[in-house]
């Protein structure tokens, strides 16, 4: 019972700190408010026993929201952590589109045929849940990992500016290499 | 219909450790903080000793007199309510990473996933700090929680991969577990570099040392510019309190948990907690800041692979022993 209370009510945070992050109007809160709901949603995760990707989701998502400040200086014109701004445009498509999706979705719940559970959950449910994830499709999440990476690596060197060669040089001779913003080991 | 839930809590029972009342977390709290004030007298004495005056000791309660009475001080257009989250925040996550240290045999939060939730917590002094820093709407004190932040980027990976060394050598992310596979050995002796980056990461997540120029005086005291008064009290309690929880910490990760001779269990875990503090009170003065602008390199260039050597090396033993 009181588990039920408790993990409805930390639900209802999570809903509501969704909400503040179009409500409030400094991109710190905002960034923060989603924080605050992604904690709540771990704190629920907790609650299914799934004691491993709980707590892994709280370290995740405040992680991101920090790195997300990060990027708000880097990206945005003005410092928006310190200026007051709506966190909110194209008002009508974004509440159309919400309220569609969120109809659709709860048209889903409503309508789907749930099966009843069969069987009991195992001991230990984080083994369970890898096991069904990962198992028979180990390779090709081997073969996914260095291939997302090498995706990675990839758009940035074609994303960023300077080369090898305003670095080191037309004979990549030049050492240490020329950069706006030296490294702290002396490459 | 679906099935009640149940409380959270630890999946797999059979725990070396023992789970004690919640009420047992005031115990814990006291500790804490008995250990807050052992580091800030010892951090006045040999500051007293570096600047050359005297009665340094009692600096941490002439501090605390002067701030309690000092007027608190706001800016025009403070975001209240994310910079008292940010100050006072410290203070509360150093208590929530005790609760899964055990002390000899007792614990109080016995969770199988101990090590993540440290590892959780330490990530949230990431939000704190820089909410600190920007809750104040001024310029040197947001300066300096984007020093925090680029700081962080650098230490965060090479401080995961350092815990998931002993994790990997006892098979398990429960901290007691972690401390009772130390049978004779300890991980801090066969896993040095881990160590090290472990102790290196507790300095920086607790904006201490080589870490704190992200409270520097070169931009006005930075993420705690502006904060006066009892604010100023609790952020800097939260910094010694994080220190603590750290050294506390890296006692059943690495350095044996209650193990020892003569003494009880918990006593041995407090002997070594407040030694392994003192050593992080002295660094404070023996270590050169880390440029902020420069850290990220060396974390990613040399701390990051030197300790994912690390966990290869104690991989390749954990299989071979088992």
């Amino acid at each position: 019972m009181i588990a039920d209370i408790a993990f409805w009510g930390i639900g209802l945070v999570a809903v509501l700190g969704g909400a503040a992050v179009f409500y409030v109007d400094s991109m710190a809160r905002a960034t923060y408010a989603l924080a605050l709901s992604f904690v709540a949603v771990g704190l629920q995760v907790l609650f299914l026993q799934q004691n491993y990707v709980g707590v892994v989701t709280i370290l995740m998502m405040v992680m991101e929201m920090a790195i997300m400040a990060v990027y708000m200086v880097m990206f945005m014109g003005m410092n928006p952590a310190l200026m007051p701004m709506s966190m909110v445009h194209g008002n009508k498509t974004a509440v159309g589109a919400a309220v569609a999706t969120f109809l659709v979705l709860a048209a889903g719940i409503l309508t789907v045929d749930w099966p009843a559970r069969r069987g009991t959950p195992p001991a230990d449910v984080t083994v369970a849940l890898g096991e069904s994830l990962m198992g028979p499709k180990m390779l090709v999440m081997a073969v996914i990992s260095p291939v997302m990476v090498a995706t990675i690596v990839a758009g940035v060197v074609l994303a960023a500016h300077r080369t090898r060669y305003d670095r080191f040089g037309d004979d990549l001779k030049q050492r240490p290499a020329e950069d706006p913003q030296p490294g702290g080991v002396g490459r | 219909m679906a099935d009640p839930l149940s409380m959270p809590g630890p999946v797999a029972p059979g725990s070396p450790v023992t789970a004690v009342a919640p009420g047992w977390a005031l115990v814990a709290v006291a500790i804490l903080g008995a250990l807050v004030v052992a580091a800030a007298m010892l951090d006045g004495a040999l500051a007293a000793r570096a600047g050359g005056g005297s009665r340094g000791v009692a600096r941490p309660f002439g501090e605390v007199a002067r701030l309690m009475r000092q007027r608190r001080r706001t800016t025009v257009e403070a975001d209240s309510l994310l910079w008292r989250i940010g100050g006072a925040g410290l203070l509360v996550t150093a208590a929530l990473m005790v609760t899964v240290v055990p002390l000899g045999e007792w614990t109080i939060f016995d969770l199988d996933v101990g090590v993540m939730w440290f590892n959780a917590m330490d990530v949230m002094v990431w939000a704190l700090v820089w909410l600190t820093g920007c809750g104040a709407i001024s310029a040197h004190s947001l300066v300096g929680g984007y020093r925090f932040l680029a700081h962080g980027l650098g230490y965060e990976l090479p401080l995961m991969f350092a815990l998931v060394a002993p994790a990997i050598a006892a098979e398990s992310l429960n901290v007691g577990r972690v401390a009772a596979a130390q049978d004779g050995l300890w991980f801090a002796v066969w896993m040095p570099v881990a160590f090290l980056v472990y102790l290196l990461g507790v300095a920086a997540f607790s904006v201490w040392g080589p870490f704190a120029p992200a409270i520097g005086t070169d931009v006005a005291g930075g993420a705690r510019a502006e904060l006066s008064g009892v604010d100023r009290l609790v952020f800097e309690a939260g910094r010694y309190a994080l220190l603590a929880a750290g050294a506390a910490f890296a006692i059943p990760m690495f350095l044996g948990g209650g193990a020892g001779p003569l003494l009880p269990a918990w006593a041995w875990v407090l002997v070594k907690t407040v030694v392994l503090l003192a050593v992080l009170v002295w660094l404070r003065r023996r270590l050169p800041a880390f440029r902020p602008d420069k850290f990220m390199e060396v974390g990613w260039m040399v701390l990051l692979p030197a300790v994912l050597l690390q966990d290869l090396v104690v991989a390749v033993i954990a299989v071979w022993r088992s």
